[in-house]
């Protein structure tokens, strides 16, 4: 019978102490963020999807179309094609297509290029309406980013 | 006396909970047949969402699965790529810098309580507690965004390489999580406070439930299930690996085995793997954290290779054959939910629908880790 | 040709009585957002109108507008009517709540055997909702519903019988009027019999376990039942039932105020009326809400031993130490 009593009042005191926490809470600041009005700056190290990297002497990517990312990444979403140019030592880089639709941000692609010719972009709001939209072509990107 | 009453098996219905049930996280079915609340079977169906990793690691060479290997279990994906790196090293015989074992270990300590922390919000979730999930995520977030600065991803980190780990650590890094770890020290008496001691959680959890030792060793369950029936097992203790040995832990161990056991298990390792974190920033060696000479096409020698780690969910073990070709043969992960799930069908019978929801939330089951 | 100004009457109090549940509802559906939001935090809804405040009428809007599906195998006439035995007696009971001295739509001297009168018939609703519509969890959710309400309206009717002892009348108005002052609340224990709080504390948790209201919400346990009786309501048929539990949460702390803490009444004896009546209830409603987000569920058993344990045992004992004062003093 006193085992019923304690219950009783340790269980109410229990209750009573969850209250006051969710009260202290409750008056306490906010510290959500308001998402679309507001947003929080990026990691430095923050792993979006690729992107070329420009070389500022050149203005052109750094790019020596060896392959490596094309081969090493697990998802094969990476396609590379690269020409002879005339009077230019290396390769000169063509095609650089990412499907974004398969890429798993792993960062494979990055840590073996030996040019050091790709880069995480900072882009995380993507959304699209089909498919082809998130095949991207990075060279294209790379252009447009210049102007 | 109706005569459909008289047949025992017509008095029982089958209820469907799951492939899409609030309370199964994720696809897992479990075909209950009830007795009016009352489960008389419980069969949990697999399969909903197998993608073959293991075959997929048999196709593609060892650097090429990393990525896979944080999509087991997306909770505590440091902890499966610790597994997978430490099996790979042992296989090809690359040793990894002292500073890199230890930054290891406290990530993967950090990502453990990361774990136990949307564990412990779902859990009080699927009993009924909205407000608890918030507050774990509103510390959850903190860990991310330290985790975040180092890997550059919040979830699927494929943060470690075999010889070291991708990115050292800087000192906001260092401040951050020292921040945090007094910053938990604070909160954790505080989920103390409102959830563990409330009498309403505690008649739920305690004496409901009961998965025995003998139960854990017939199905193989390791981890806070097994520690919650009194088993004392745990990988980092009994098969020490990495730099663990250096630290000084205790590994809580319950005898009881109610799921309140269980529970108590879990906020307790969230405490002891602070103190690991506190020991290891003390004790942070400084040097490179990548081995050099690690072969960039690893072909590693014929065998048969184990390595087993604990994760937030008991033992992932990695069983890697190799041919000596840059692909391994077979690769075997052994998954910790797998084997705490599988006991789920004994332990739940005669069980009410609710408590057996409290013992499936107390499992901590992922179920991307469980069909693989 | 004029209006009968007793046809007049009528039409008057059912509007307004109706748009003020509507009204009261939604109000009552954004207040609850808001506390949770707090308390876990965040700040809740905040796009629609000034602090979000027209939120629930923009989601009454969407619910509205769309159709109300019957399942394959349901039975159409049960499926439909649950919605409105829930709602019509929720309406039903506010023509006797006096919200001020003159603002009540029929002052019966029953009153408060009215409220207990319709309000048991929600738990029709909820059975025939839960029966009606082909689910094993609609269904299981009906039967914990209903030996839900069957354990908690009798501690909760014990103790306004203690009360009604006490007040010699039935009549809402009448309790209020007793109550002039704090001083003279019934929820003090020299007000008549010593155990008056806790009669007022078992009346709350027995109001908040009537109206299926966390932790007590067994009902639409999502975690176990999905959304338990209304899993197969979509549109208006679930916005019904949703409005139905937050009149009945209104009710009970309206009951809850009336009975124990003097209603329309100052408590200082100044400007008595209806501002008074709203404060009081909207705090008891807060204090709803409030253990509604802090709380987990408790199980079907858990509430039973709750109500046959703890809470008729304590009510048999208010009755009886009462009824002895009374027959004492």
């Amino acid at each position: 019978m006193s085992g019923y009593f304690r219950d009783l009042l340790d269980g109410t005191k229990s209750l009573a102490v969850g209250l006051g926490i969710t009260f202290k809470y409750m008056v306490g600041p906010v510290i959500t963020l308001q998402y679309p009005h507001q947003t929080l700056p990026m990691q430095p190290r923050f792993r979006g999807h690729i992107d070329l990297v420009r070389d500022p002497e050149t203005g052109t990517d750094r790019c020596i179309v060896c392959g490596m990312c094309q081969k090493t990444c697990p998802s094969g979403c990476i396609t590379v094609a690269g020409d002879k140019v005339e009077g230019v030592k290396k390769k000169a880089l063509t095609l650089y297509t990412l499907d974004f639709t398969k890429c798993s941000l792993c960062g494979l692609c990055v840590e073996v290029c030996p040019a050091d010719a790709i880069t995480f972009s900072k882009d995380y709001n993507l959304a699209g309406r089909s498919r082809e939209a998130y095949v991207f072509d990075l060279k294209k990107r790379l252009e447009e980013r210049k102007g | 006396m109706n005569v459909l009453a008289q047949d025992p098996a017509l008095e029982t219905f089958v209820l469907n909970m799951g492939p899409q049930h609030p309370a199964t996280h994720g696809v897992l079915r479990v075909k209950l047949v009830l007795d009016g609340e009352y489960i008389v079977e419980a069969e949990p169906v697999l399969g909903y969402i197998h993608r073959m990793h293991e075959k997929m690691g048999e196709n593609r060479t060892f650097a090429q699965f990393m990525p896979n290997t944080g999509r087991l279990d997306y909770l505590s994906a440091l902890s499966y790529n610790h597994g997978y790196v430490c099996a790979v090293e042992r296989a090809a015989g690359i040793g990894v810098p002292e500073r890199a074992e230890y930054i290891r270990c406290i990530t993967v300590e950090l990502n453990r309580i990361s774990s136990h922390l949307l564990w412990l919000g779902a859990y009080v979730l699927d009993l009924g507690g909205f407000t608890p999930l918030l507050y774990a995520f509103d510390d959850r977030e903190i860990l991310l965004d330290l985790l975040e600065g180092v890997t550059g991803a919040r979830l699927t980190y494929c943060y470690f390489r075999f010889g070291g780990v991708y990115n050292d650590i800087d000192d906001d890094f260092v401040t951050g999580l020292k921040g945090f770890v007094k910053r938990m020290r604070t909160r954790l008496p505080m989920y103390h406070n409102l959830v563990t001691k409330n009498i309403i959680l505690r008649k739920r959890l305690e004496d409901i439930g009961f998965i025995t030792p003998e139960l854990c060793r017939k199905y193989g369950a390791t981890g806070p299930v097994a520690r919650g029936s009194g088993i004392d097992y745990d990988v980092r203790r009994h098969e020490p690996y990495s730099v663990y040995p250096e630290f000084k832990f205790d590994i809580p161990v319950y005898p009881k085995g109610d799921s309140m056991a269980r529970y108590l298990v879990r906020m307790d390792e969230i405490e002891q793997s602070l103190r690991i974190i506190e020991q290891g920033l003390d004790k942070l060696p400084s040097g490179p954290v990548m081995a050099e000479k690690v072969p960039k096409i690893l072909k590693p020698p014929k065998g048969d290779y184990y390595h087993a780690v604990e994760a937030a969910r008991g033992a992932f073990g990695v069983r890697l054959v190799s041919d000596g070709t840059n692909t391994p043969y077979r690769l075997k992960l052994r998954s910790p939910s797998f084997s705490n799930l599988s006991l789920f069908a004994e332990a739940a019978q005669g069980l009410l629908i609710a408590d057996a929801i409290a013992l499936m939330g107390s499992l901590d089951l992922v179920i991307p880790e469980i069909d693989r | 040709m004029s209006v009968h100004p007793d046809v007049a009457r009528v039409i008057g109090y059912v509007v307004g009585t109706i748009a003020f549940v509507a009204l009261n509802a939604s109000f009552l559906v954004w207040l609850e957002r808001k506390v949770a939001g707090h308390i876990q935090r965040r700040i809740g809804p905040k796009e629609v109108g000034p602090f979000g405040i027209f939120q629930s009428l923009a989601d009454g809007i969407k619910l509205m507008s769309k159709q109300l599906i019957v399942p394959e195998g349901a039975d159409g006439l049960l499926f439909r009517l649950a919605p409105l035995l829930v709602m019509i007696p929720a309406v039903m009971v506010y023509v006797v709540i006096p919200f001020g001295p003159a603002l009540v739509a029929r002052d019966i001297n029953m009153g408060i055997l009215v409220i207990f009168a319709f309000a048991s018939i929600n738990v029709l609703g909820l059975l025939l909702g839960g029966w009606g519509s082909n689910n094993k969890y609609a269904v299981i959710s009906a039967t914990r519903a209903v030996s839900q309400n069957v354990a908690y309206e009798i501690p909760m009717l014990l103790t306004v019988v203690t009360l009604v002892m006490i007040t010699h009348t039935m009549s809402l108005n009448q309790i209020v009027a007793q109550q002039p002052t704090i001083k003279d609340w019934y929820l003090f224990p020299w007000n008549g019999s010593i155990m008056l709080p806790i009669g007022f504390l078992i009346f709350f948790i027995c109001s908040m376990a009537e109206t299926n209201r966390a932790p007590f919400d067994l009902g639409e346990a999502e975690s176990e039942l999905v959304a338990g009786f209304h899993t197969e309501y979509a549109g208006m048929g679930f916005g019904l039932f949703f409005l139905g539990e937050y009149s009945n949460v209104f009710v009970g702390c309206a009951l809850a105020s009336i009975m124990f803490l003097g209603g329309w009444q100052c408590p200082f004896g100044l400007y008595p009326g209806v501002h008074w009546m709203l404060i009081k209830t909207y705090f008891l409603v807060f204090v709803v809400m409030w253990v509604r987000w802090t709380y987990p569920r408790t199980t079907l058993y858990g509430l039973l031993n709750l109500s046959w344990k703890v809470l008729i045992p304590f009510a048999l004992l208010n009755l009886l130490v009462t009824a002895a004062l009374l027959k004492v003093f």
